[in-house]
């Protein structure tokens, strides 16, 4: 029974991956097909030898690892060392194709005078003068010479001539089209009245990997992205190509990009330090006072600051975000009410920042006292006992006792908020947005933002266009950042020793 | 530590607590009140409405142009459907990581750990190219799909999710697996039928944990998706709110209190579960 399960379902995921292989070798995708080949080989493998019996309940978890996670950050490594952007988003065979397509106006050969017809069909039919008085038939982008009388001239009375109106009408139509007059140049639409005679403007040589203007006989050599003249200009569009570690140059040693990249990441320091310490404080506090076996209502109390917690986080970030609302939110008008003045909450750098904090205490403190009431009942009460025959005070007792028990179990999850409120974008993004801006910066950043929402505006929502490249950059630095307080997280709790153990 | 207190010891005590329960439930009782104020703003509400109506909810409901109640589904049913099949692969690989061993495995452990460290949503531009290029062959995963975002949020299956899990199932003493093999149970069944209903609580944790995660998510479900009646309503709330406070408070705050429920309901079936999964180390998302 088990048997038959197991080959219907390994003859199903063949099935599939068949119908797959089929799919890419008709798209010509080979890469794509050779990886699915061998992942294909693999899964049969696994499942049909019985040595590699455990790793048939790896694969699954394996597979997705791999591709969305794994893949992902290879790729992220690649676009940092590339110019991927606004302006480069072409490969280079496409940025050479549109500029090869690209086409000046021969002024010397003057305007070709045209009628346009419509046949049965509504196909277009031309006849040009040239300013010579040569007449030419165009049809399906050909042009024949031909003499007046020709039957094919005396055909087209039998079609609709356009009228001016109908010209008008039919302007994007008829300025799409082009008729190839002779090698490298072409008739089209100039204006309403005529046809100009247009020719390439530039021609690429691949084995030099070169641009040729053919007008002004300047040479465009292939540099870093972009098509450049001796004396600087570039020609637009670029193409990505790898620039090598330039954007991690930019963005230590460029001022315009290093200024705000580092105040960026002062604050996101500061705000993941802050938001640990405010709630770990509070949480911490109310922990201490609900431990009381004499605290009355302390169900009441626990159940109810437990509430925010239970609310999503992004609901949460933008009901903070109207509460603060500098015009009409209820925080300015009960400050009108008692002290007589409201405060800019989001626009002012330091008050946006104060308003952050105090959104993130709200959102957090509620984890923090769970924790912290988990690790506080797990202290003997006996230890206490101890101290007070010794004679220690309330406080002394805290500090010597409580504080060294808590921190063992609750240290690693402080780390882990610190790393967590490090990249925690959704707050920042929801309330503030990053703003207000930062004012001279080459790069869309402000005052509030942290790495990650400062790499995400990089990348996805800049005025001055996208770079990739940039933002995979900054991507980097936050692994490594949070990379290294993770390892320091697995010190603490042992985690990795456990692995070596090989438990 | 504690003494039984005098009067004013406990005062003090009960204002402080008090200030952090105003504290903690205010922003709640304002935008629940706000939902059921038919003004729609900000302007000059108070914490009790004093013409109650359900027309913000109605409108949720009905209007076309901004489909909130089709976001709350697509939310749930996105996060239940994610959570559901990382439940499924994270239980296979912790199970293989606990009772088996096998070349890699603790290969396959440090990578489990480690994989965390690189927070998915940093990869954004290149998961957006990755699908964009996935879409391009099977376009029912592409950009813009459901199942797309599906797929890419199932790659955080492996992460410490599958650490926590493993965790836990080293605690199951592996004789109930061995009797039953010896009635001969195949080692699948053994998982299926002893492992897993007694891994219940772990289960419950990880699908809870999930669901918060992948029903707040933001930066993927917005880089990957882009019409209007496909968002999630992490994405699509905050694109209706932004800097529309004044003439939208009311249908959004009636949004929040509908949205925060799925969660809230979840939270409050699953707290014993959660709390033991919090002290074991997991940060909401």
């Amino acid at each position: 029974m088990g048997k038959l399960i197991k080959i219907i379902f390994l003859g199903v995921l063949n099935v599939v991956f068949i119908w797959t292989a089929l799919f890419l070798y008709s798209s010509q995708a080979y890469w794509v097909l050779l990886l699915l080949l061998l992942g294909a080989a693999l899964v049969n493998f696994v499942f049909i030898s019985e040595k590699a019996y455990p790793y048939r309940y790896l694969l699954p978890a394996t597979f997705f690892m791999v591709l969305l996670v794994v893949y992902p950050i290879v790729y992220t490594v690649y676009i940092s060392l590339t110019n991927y952007g606004t302006g480069n988003i072409l490969s280079k065979e496409q940025a050479v194709a549109q500029l090869q397509e690209r086409s000046i106006l021969d002024t010397e050969a003057g305007n070709y005078a045209y009628q346009a017809y419509r046949d049965g069909q509504g196909q277009l039919h031309f006849v040009f003068t040239s300013p010579g008085g040569e007449l030419f038939l165009g049809y399906a982008g050909g042009l024949t010479p031909v003499q007046e009388g020709d039957p094919r001239l005396v055909e087209l009375e039998g079609f609709t001539e356009l009228t001016r109106a109908d010209l008008v009408r039919a302007t994007n139509e008829i300025s799409a089209l082009s008729f190839s007059l002779d090698e490298g140049r072409q008739l089209r639409m100039r204006n309403i009245n005529s046809f100009g005679v247009y020719r390439q403007q530039y021609e690429y040589y691949p084995e030099r990997d070169e641009l040729l203007d053919l007008e002004t006989g300047t040479t465009y050599r292939s540099v870093q992205g972009y098509f450049q003249a001796p004396d600087g200009t570039r020609l637009t569009p670029g193409f990505r190509e790898v620039i090598g570690f330039q954007n991690f140059r930019k963005l230590f040693t460029n001022p315009q990009v290093t200024g705000p990249f580092l105040r960026v990441f002062v604050w996101t320091i500061q705000w993941a330090l802050l938001s640990v310490g405010c709630t770990f404080a509070v949480g911490l506090f109310l922990a201490l006072l609900l431990n009381d076996p004499h605290l009355r209502f302390r169900r009441f109390y626990r159940s109810v600051l437990i509430l925010p917690y239970a609310v999503p986080a992004f609901i949460s970030a933008l009901i903070w975000r109207g509460l603060f609302h500098t015009e009409l939110g209820v925080i300015n008008q009960i400050l009108k009410a008692t002290i007589g003045s409201g405060v800019p909450w989001l626009q002012d750098p330091v008050w946006a920042k104060v308003a952050l904090v105090i959104l993130n205490l709200w959102l957090g403190f509620p984890y923090m006292m769970i924790v912290c009431l988990g690790a506080l009942q797990s202290i003997n009460s006996e230890m206490y006992e101890a101290a007070v025959v010794d004679g220690a005070s309330t406080w002394q007792q805290f500090y010597h006792i409580t504080l060294p028990l808590l921190m063992v179990s609750v240290a690693p999850l402080l780390i882990a908020s610190f790393s967590f409120n490090f990249n925690n974008f959704s707050v920042i993004y929801l309330l503030t947005r990053g703003r207000p801006p930062i004012v001279n910066a080459q790069t869309p950043a402000g005052h509030t933002d942290i790495l990650i929402s400062y790499t995400y505006r990089l990348a996805f929502e800049s005025g001055r266009g996208v770079d990739y490249g940039l933002a995979s950059a900054v991507t980097l630095v936050i692994f490594l950042i949070t990379g290294a307080i993770t390892f320091l997280n697995f010190r603490f709790t042992g985690a990795l020793e456990e692995v070596r153990k090989n438990v | 530590m504690y003494r039984k207190h005098s009067f004013f010891r406990a005062l003090w005590r009960h204002a402080v607590l008090l200030f952090f329960v105003v504290f903690a439930l205010f922003p709640i009782l304002w935008v629940i009140s706000a939902s059921f104020n038919p003004a729609n703003t900000l302007v000059g509400q108070r914490l009790i409405p004093s013409n109650p109506s359900l027309d913000n909810y109605r409108e949720i409901f009905t209007s076309e142009q901004y489909p909130i109640a089709l976001w709350i589904k697509n939310s749930v049913v996105i996060g239940l459907i994610t959570s559901t099949l990382v439940v499924i692969l994270t239980a296979f690989a912790a199970y293989a990581f606990s009772r088996f061993r096998f070349k890699g495995r603790r290969t396959g452990l440090f990578a489990s750990l480690l994989i965390q460290v690189f927070p998915q949503m940093l990869a954004a531009v290149s998961i957006y190219l990755l699908v964009l290029s996935i879409g391009r062959l099977v376009p029912a995963l592409g950009i813009n799909t459901h199942a797309g975002l599906i797929m890419v949020y199932l790659g955080g299956a492996m992460g410490v999710n599958a650490w926590l899990m493993k965790g836990y199932f080293d605690t199951i003493p592996s004789s109930l697996e061995e009797s039953a093999m010896i009635d001969g149970a195949s080692p699948f069944q053994a998982f299926y039928m002893i492992i897993l209903p007694l891994a219940r609580p772990i289960l419950a944790v990880i699908f809870l944990l999930q669901f918060i995660g992948t029903y707040s998510e933001l930066i993927l479900a917005s880089v990957l998706i882009s019409s209007s009646e496909k968002y999630t309503l992490a994405v699509g709330l905050q694109l209706f709110i932004h800097d529309q406070y004044a003439s939208r408070w009311g249908v959004f705050a009636a949004a929040s209190v509908l949205g925060a429920l799925p969660i809230v309901l979840l939270f409050m079936f699953l707290q014993k579960y959660l709390v033991t999964g919090l002290t074991t180390g997991a940060v909401k998302g």
